[in-house]
């Protein structure tokens, strides 16, 4: 009976103790988080849009887009957040795409666990660099082992061909999804 | 021989092992060459040399911080709950070093992914304690965490710099081999991680026979 008593206090102190720990770590921890996170999605507008000064959040329907500006006040486009199933887990982005919503500015992979060496060139410049100044009309296609030569077209990166159609069918989706809210 | 005779002559001496239980961490008894323990960390995020870094220097915190407060309170725990109450103590400090990189390093606590939780589960932190901790004092047990901690760390560290190095042609990032190099993509993909591993126990172990011999 002493030993049940001595079990079930000891787990209950120590029980205490970490919870005790853990609402400190957690107090300290969440507000830097909450920072990390949104200056990972400001970095990505303003590298999407080099020339952009500020940018405003606009929840439209469903849909949560940010509306960027330069320094002037000048309206560049719009950037909203893509995210959908790559191969081995989400892919998340950011993308950025002209006032028309016809002409894609840029794309920024925020998070990815895609395939090491393969799928994660997805996040390479190689790869981003050639959704700059894409057509979003008809949707986006990619070509395997040949350069593209429609203003819609891609190149999927070599040996991770669905990581590179995932990004292309999120981008797709999202788009489509967007064009119609604001339109 | 004489090590012995020193430490019965003197037996209250704080640190009369300390430099032994230090060191078999790192040699004879390392976590993963003689225990093989650890194992999933040590393959799945030593892509890079930094991650592998990052999740030593993870690990070794929470042994570092569970062998001391374990140790401090050994005589208080029951037997009966003694494995309810390390892992209710290791799995507090794994959050906080999770809270901690996720706060301050936060693209590193982005490619850890969900290992940085999975320490709570790793044998060589749970394996310490049983073995180590609940019988020893408060100082030795920092020691032997400690070497521990370290010897586990060296190894993700040169395994992540090797598969970096054929992978990615860097090492830390710094470019090592030149542009020309065709990076060996099997060895970023988990059969390289195998295969490195296998090659460095082999290595350990030859050394190991030599030295016996």
């Amino acid at each position: 009976m002493r030993n049940t008593i001595k079990m079930i206090s000891v787990l209950t102190i120590v029980g205490l103790v970490s919870g005790a720990a853990l609402v400190f770590m957690y107090k300290y921890a969440k507000p830097l988080i909450i920072v990390n996170q949104k200056n990972e999605m400001k970095q990505a507008i303003f590298k999407i849009f080099p020339k952009a000064k500020k940018y405003r959040k606009e929840t439209i329907k469903d849909e949560t887009i940010f509306k960027v500006n330069d320094k002037d006040g000048k309206f560049l486009g719009y950037a909203f957040l893509a995210e959908g199933y790559g191969y081995q887990g989400t892919i998340k982005m950011m993308v950025g795409i002209k006032k028309d919503l016809e002409t894609l500015v840029g794309i920024e992979i925020l998070e990815s666990q895609e395939t090491p060496g393969l799928g994660q060139e997805i996040t390479e410049e190689q790869f981003k660099s050639q959704f700059k100044g894409l057509k979003t009309s008809p949707p986006i296609i990619y070509v395997k082992n040949k350069k593209p030569t429609k203003p819609n077209e891609i190149e999927a990166i070599t040996g991770a061909t669905i990581s590179s159609r995932s990004v292309v069918g999120i981008l797709n989706e999202k788009i489509k999804t967007i064009k119609d809210e604001l339109r | 021989m004489s090590y012995d005779k020193n430490c019965a002559e003197k037996p209250k001496r704080l640190c009369a092992n300390c430099g032994r239980e230090f060191c078999k961490g790192l040699w004879r008894e390392n976590p993963i060459f003689i225990q093989v323990l650890g194992m999933c960390p040590a393959l799945a995020v030593t892509t890079k040399a930094l991650f592998g870094f990052s999740m030593g220097m993870a690990t070794t915190f929470v042994l570092v911080c569970s062998s001391l407060v374990i140790s401090s309170i050994r005589k208080l725990i029951p037997p009966q709950v003694r494995i309810a109450t390390f892992t209710v103590i290791i799995a507090t400090f794994v959050t906080c070093a999770d809270y901690f990189l996720k706060a301050n390093f936060y693209t590193i606590s982005k490619e850890l992914g969900p290992y940085v939780p999975l320490i709570v589960v790793n044998c060589i932190i749970l394996g310490r304690q049983e073995v180590f901790t609940s019988k020893h004092g408060v100082f030795n047990s920092f020691i032997d965490a400690l070497g521990m901690g370290v010897g586990f760390s060296a190894v993700l560290v040169l395994l992540g710099s090797i598969r970096e190095l054929f992978g990615f042609g860097t090492i830390f990032y710094y470019q090592i081999l030149g542009e020309g190099f065709e990076h060996w993509v099997v060895m970023a993909l988990p059969a390289g991680a195998f295969i490195t591993l296998g090659f460095l126990v082999g290595i350990f172990n030859w050394i190991n026979n030599k030295r016996k011999k």
